[in-house]
């Protein structure tokens, strides 16, 4: 693979603008041109190599993937997302639009990552993103000749068809548009191969952002000795102070971040979190936070996550999240070599790289005159300092003895150069004139500062405008939190220390730590800046594209569209234009686009509103979210007590809620193992001539204990149970108020003030909870203790015409229909273990359900297997008991869908007149009422052999439509092994009045067409005699 | 994540607990006699209002109490947290059980 990053090319303007003598600092390291022989906190002893689309280079630990392509003089890193236009860097934090590429390779292939923030190790691998078929030469680059054509909203408006016609424009277009789009690729391979980890703490203060201020904060929260977490997205603590050198109390910046640390450290209740960034900011001041324990290394240590995510719930926040640079909207501010001035400091000053040779400073705010003595004194030239300001502060007067040409009124119009980044910008004087061109390879914009809000916002209030700032300031808090130092907009050093200590102070004396004064700031030696004015953008002279968004490729002519056309507010103009819509959520380009909006609506920048920021902050990885919880551990698993029993005769298994339930139970036939439909119905046949047991363990148990036991049921269930005599059982149906069927079951009376009652699998909770409600919420006059007892039971059901001869065998009580009749419930020991038998059918047959404690379920299971073996009797799963329920006409989930009345399902004449129960006036509204509601009817194929199945659309005749008036919907269906052919249950409109008719069954998603005959839901047995067989 | 304080457990997360709904409605004593408004309004009627709302939560990972909270909707500060006990008694709360 040919690198695309050839150094003459891509920086020879810049390589031949300054004399070489006139820089003996900036080509001293070996392979790195732009690494600067002195400073920076990079460790010179420990070279790293690295690949950036295949190239290998070299940096330095310590350095940020940026830093280390620029010390290459690698300056096109990226292509942007529209119209593909070369990018750079364009700032040295988590604000980064424009240098995302992709990282790792394999499963651990990463997408969108910011070069900004990406820590170099050895061995990195790196690739560009947006590029096709390389960063070089891309054709993607094509969309942006064609960018006249494509402006904002182009998307909506070429390509949506009108209403109506079916099918638009964008049908055809989309996939060659959603091919060309999007940001980075998935990876290529999985899954993950590293674990992720979760924690949850609890925190007197928790402090976001080791700046200056939160540094302070920090240290005056734990001086007071509250709990303190404080967390920094970056590697190193020490914030804006990593990017300047200032002097602290008489020493250096970084002693004095060393001492604040190494202060931290010995306080037993401070954890300090680097790599960690608090990305969301939620109710009652929880917060989330990613640590990235392994992202600086090639791979996770053995037995370390390669990310952790912090649940933080903290009594007292403080938020020094400190503040962004503005670019500047100027003609073709994208290009490579374009930065922000404070990224310009940080590579120069942190990262002992120069961003380029010959420099242009420009912006409204004295940054511009920190930043040129900053480059000056690493050896870069300055050629000009651009300020629109008429007046230039005392400020100026330091660069100018440094040889750099001030032009105060004046701005950058236009940057100019080719792919490889700037070679000159073109500059105007305000008041008119020709433009001049000024050469250099490096551009440095000082729009002024945007706090960072974000958490704030998210945790309730909406940021306010300070005119004086010309910035949004975080609002009057809604939660336990305060904002301090630059994140409210005290950008001066030592304001950031002191609002920080004031700040740390007051939470912790919030949190019940401390008298709340703060300790004495620190002196630090500072100018005092000349007025601030912002420039929002700068007019073209015609040519070029000005972005206020580089991410999205939003530019000042898209944001006047959308003024133009009517998305004027500030939520219409960001969906309008994708202003702020991209993966850096806008944090350089927002206020820009206010600020421009504002202009040509002739407002305030606060009239046209204010964005709401939404979690996280910055992207954060799936794995982080999900932590352990991943395959097997995704949810809890549910088995009953003869699980293993099921697995080891070849039963596979299916989801029931969150149990595992067999289906059926795999033999061998003709060599080969049945397919489920043998296994299956097998399994019916034989339940239907000799006797089958089934694990019944997952439905619902619930105990009922209290004087009033038979009050309640009489009033959650729609029948009667005033008659039900002890060691008697009932069919119970249960409705909601409204009137239609909750759920249904069997409920038995173990004694005078004791039921025991079951409900459907899915429903168990949902049951438990509308019991409880009830009585604490509806009639806390009833005396009724309701337990769940589900898990305290096996349940085994013993179906088919031998299954009392079965159980006689092991049973110390008689079982005979006469001290056991149908609905009995008598106490027993079934192969010497304490049971309750109960003499209940599913399936039709004569049939017994035998509840032993769970303990013993596997051992009376295997006992039954054991004394039936003569009977050959067989276990049965899922399948074969839905077989014959549906032959029975037995309506079970499918048809508790949640529209069902007691009357639908074929029950009406359950429902008790006698009695006031939940959901008896819901079933007095009319539409219940409606004999044209679909009700539940049994279909039989006409030619007694075409397969139904469920989900199917009953209609009178399938050669109308579409559309079709549908009468109803198949439920449920089963090849029935007593009639042998297929049947399905169906709820049609009119029901059983349509006994006898010829109707449709028809899927159009799967073409099948069958005739169908509506017959009575019950298939076998309609008298019931088989249950007493 | 809400923090609700369980008056048997202590403040708990969220997650321990299901919103079961309106706080202020009233089941009819009579639900046969009740008029066509009262019935629905105990049914179907909801009020979605912006400020303090008192609704029932069920501490289903808890004490499985049901529990009358106060939330304001606007600012999610909870006010009370009390029994829900014959909450939806008409004619007001039936006697509450003590924490
Ligand atoms: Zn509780």
């Amino acid at each position: 693979m040919t690198p695309p990053v050839d150094l003459a090319a891509s920086h020879g303007a810049g390589a031949s603008l300054a004399p070489r003598d006139a820089e003996p600092a900036t080509h001293a390291a070996a392979h790195q041109p732009f690494r600067l022989a002195r400073g920076g906190m990079v460790d010179r002893s420990r070279p790293l190599t690295f690949r950036f689309d295949g190239a290998l280079l070299s940096g330095l630990a310590g350095d940020s993937l940026a830093s280390a392509l620029l010390a290459n003089g690698v300056r096109l890193v990226g292509r942007s997302f529209k119209y593909h236009r070369p990018r750079g860097v364009l700032t040295a934090g988590s604000e980064e639009p424009n240098a995302l590429v992709g990282l790792r390779r394999g499963a651990r292939f990463e997408p969108n990552t910011r070069a900004t923030v990406a820590e170099l190790f050895e061995g990195l691998d790196a690739v560009s993103q947006h590029c096709w078929p390389s960063l070089g030469f891309d054709l993607g680059a094509l969309n942006a000749l064609l960018a006249p054509l494509i402006p904002a909203g182009f998307y909506y408006k070429t390509f949506m068809g009108p209403r109506g016609t079916g099918t638009g424009p964008w049908m055809f277009f989309e996939r060659f548009i959603r091919r060309a789009a999007g940001l980075g690729r998935a990876p290529d391979a999985w899954p993950d191969p590293d674990a992720y980890d979760q924690r949850s703490i609890h925190v007197d203060v928790l402090v976001v952002g080791a700046g200056p201020a939160g540094l302070a904060a920090a240290l005056a929260a734990g001086r007071a000795g509250a709990r303190v977490l404080l967390a920094d997205e970056q590697s190193a603590l020490g914030g804006a102070l990593l990017r300047d050198r200032a002097t602290i109390d008489g020493r250096p910046a970084d002693a004095w971040v060393a001492a604040a640390a190494s202060e931290l450290a010995r306080m037993a209740d401070v954890t300090v979190l680097p790599r960690t960034t608090v990305f969301g900011y939620y109710d009652h001041n929880f917060l989330s936070a990613v640590e990235r324990v392994a992202d600086h290394l090639p791979e996770p240590e053995p037995h370390r996550p390669r990310q952790r995510l912090w649940q933080i719930r903290a009594q007292q926040v403080v938020l020094a999240t400190g503040a962004v640079e503005r670019p500047i909207v100027f003609a073709d501010n994208d290009r490579p070599g374009v930065m922000l001035a404070s990224a310009a400091r940080t590579y120069v000053n942190r990262y002992a790289v120069a961003p380029g040779c010959r420099a242009v400073v420009f912006g409204g705010h004295d940054d511009e005159y920190r930043t040129s003595a900053a480059l000056a004194a690493a050896g870069i030239t300055v050629a000009a300092v651009i300020d629109p300001r008429a007046a230039v502060g005392p400020g100026a007067a330091h660069a100018r003895a440094g040889g750099s040409e001030i032009l105060a009124g004046h701005v950058v119009t236009r940057a100019l150069g080719g792919a490889g980044g700037v070679r000159a910008v073109e500059v105007t004087a305000r008041a008119g004139g020709a433009p001049r061109r000024i050469d250099c390879d490096l551009v440095c914009m000082a729009g002024g500062w945007t706090p960072v809000v974000h958490l704030q916002s998210q945790s309730g209030p909406k940021p306010v405008w300070d005119q004086a700032l010309a910035a949004f300031v975080p609002g009057a808090a809604r939660q336990a939190e305060r904002s301090a130092g630059a994140a409210r907009g005290q950008i001066a050093r030592s304001a950031c220390l002191a609002d920080g200590l004031a700040a740390g102070a007051a939470a912790a004396q919030a949190a019940g730590f401390g008298d709340g004064r703060a300790p004495t700031a620190p002196s630090v030696v500072e100018s005092e800046d000349a007025p601030f004015e912002p420039i929002w953008h700068v007019p073209s002279r015609g040519g070029g594209k000005r972005f206020v968004d580089f991410q999205d490729d939003v530019t000042a002519e898209d944001v006047a569209l959308a003024e133009r056309e009517g998305f004027r507010s500030v939520e219409h103009l960001k969906r309008y234009t994708t202003l702020g819509m991209g993966t850096d959520q806008g944090k350089t380009a927002n206020v820009n686009g206010l600020a421009i909006m504002a202009e040509l609506r002739k407002l305030p920048i606060p009239g046209v509103g204010t964005t709401t920021f939404r979690p996280p902050y910055t992207p954060v990885t799936w794995g982080a979210l999900a932590g352990r919880e991943v395959g097997l551990h995704f949810n809890p698993i549910r088995r009953t007590a003869i699980h293993d029993w099921h697995v080891a005769n070849g039963a596979p298994l299916q989801t029931a809620g969150l149990w595992l339930r067999p289906r059926w139970y795999v033999r061998r036939r003709n060599g080969r193992p049945e397919t489920w439909q043998e296994a299956s119905q097998r399994e019916a046949v034989q339940v239907r001539n000799g006797v089958g047991i089934c694990d019944v363990s997952t439905l619902g148990k619930i105990e009922l204990q209290g004087p009033d036991v038979i009050e309640l049921l009489n009033r959650v269930y729609c029948n009667g149970f005033s008659t039900l005599a002890v060691g008697k059982a009932r069919y119970g149906l249960m409705l909601r108020e409204d009137g239609l069927v909750l759920d249904d079951g069997t409920v038995a009376r173990l004694a005078e003030d004791r039921i025991f009652l079951t409900t459907t699998t899915a429903n168990a909770i949902k049951v438990m909870q509308h019991l409880e409600y009830y009585l604490q919420v509806v009639w806390p006059e009833l005396r009724v203790q309701a337990t769940s007892v589900t898990e305290q039971w096996t349940a085994i059901a013993v179906s088919g015409p031998q299954s009392r001869a079965l159980l006689a065998r092991l049973a110390d009580a008689d079982v005979g229909d006469a001290s056991l009749p149908h609905m009995g419930v008598i106490h027993a020991r079934v192969a010497g273990v304490p049971a309750r038998i109960f003499r209940i059918s599913f399936t039709g047959e004569r049939a017994f359900e035998v509840n032993v404690p769970s303990d013993r379920g596997l051992h009376v299971w295997e006992a039954l297997m054991a004394a039936g073996k003569d009977m050959d009797i067989m276990p049965y799963g899922l399948e074969a008991m839905g077989t014959m329920r549906i032959e029975k006409g037995h309506p079970a989930g499918a048809e508790l869908d949640g529209r069902t009345t007691p009357d639908d399902l074929g029950m009406g004449r359950l429902v008790s007149t006698k009695k006031e129960f939940v959901g008896r006036r819901g079933l007095e509204r009319p539409g219940l009422k409606d004999p044209a509601r679909q009700k539940l009817v049994g279909l039989m194929p006409a030619d007694r052999q075409s397969r139904l199945r469920g989900g199917m659309q009953v209609v009178a005749d399938r050669k109308v439509g579409p559309p079709n008036e549908t009468l109803g919907h198949t439920t449920s269906s089963a090849m029935s092994p007593t009639l042998g052919h297929p049947v399905a249950l169906a709820l049609v409109s009119g029901g059983l009045a349509r006994r006898g008719e010829r109707l449709w069954a028809v899927s159009p998603v799967t073409g099948m067409e069958v005739e169908v005959e509506v017959t009575a839901p019950c298939f076998v047995d309609p008298e019931g005699r088989r249950l007493h067989g | 994540m809400l923090l609700i304080a369980c008056p048997w457990c202590g403040p708990r997360d969220q997650t321990e607990y299901t919103f079961v709904g309106d706080g202020t409605v009233r089941r009819p004593a009579d639900s046969l006699g009740a008029g066509e408004t009262e019935w629905l309004d105990w049914v179907f009627i909801r009020d979605n209002p912006r400020g303090p709302h008192k609704e029932i939560w069920q501490h289903a990972s808890g004490c499985r109490r049901f529990l009358l909270v106060t939330r304001d909707t606007l600012t999610m500060r909870i006010e009370r947290v009390e029994s829900a006990v014959g909450a939806a008694v008409p004619g007001g709360r039936a006697q509450g059980a003590a924490a």
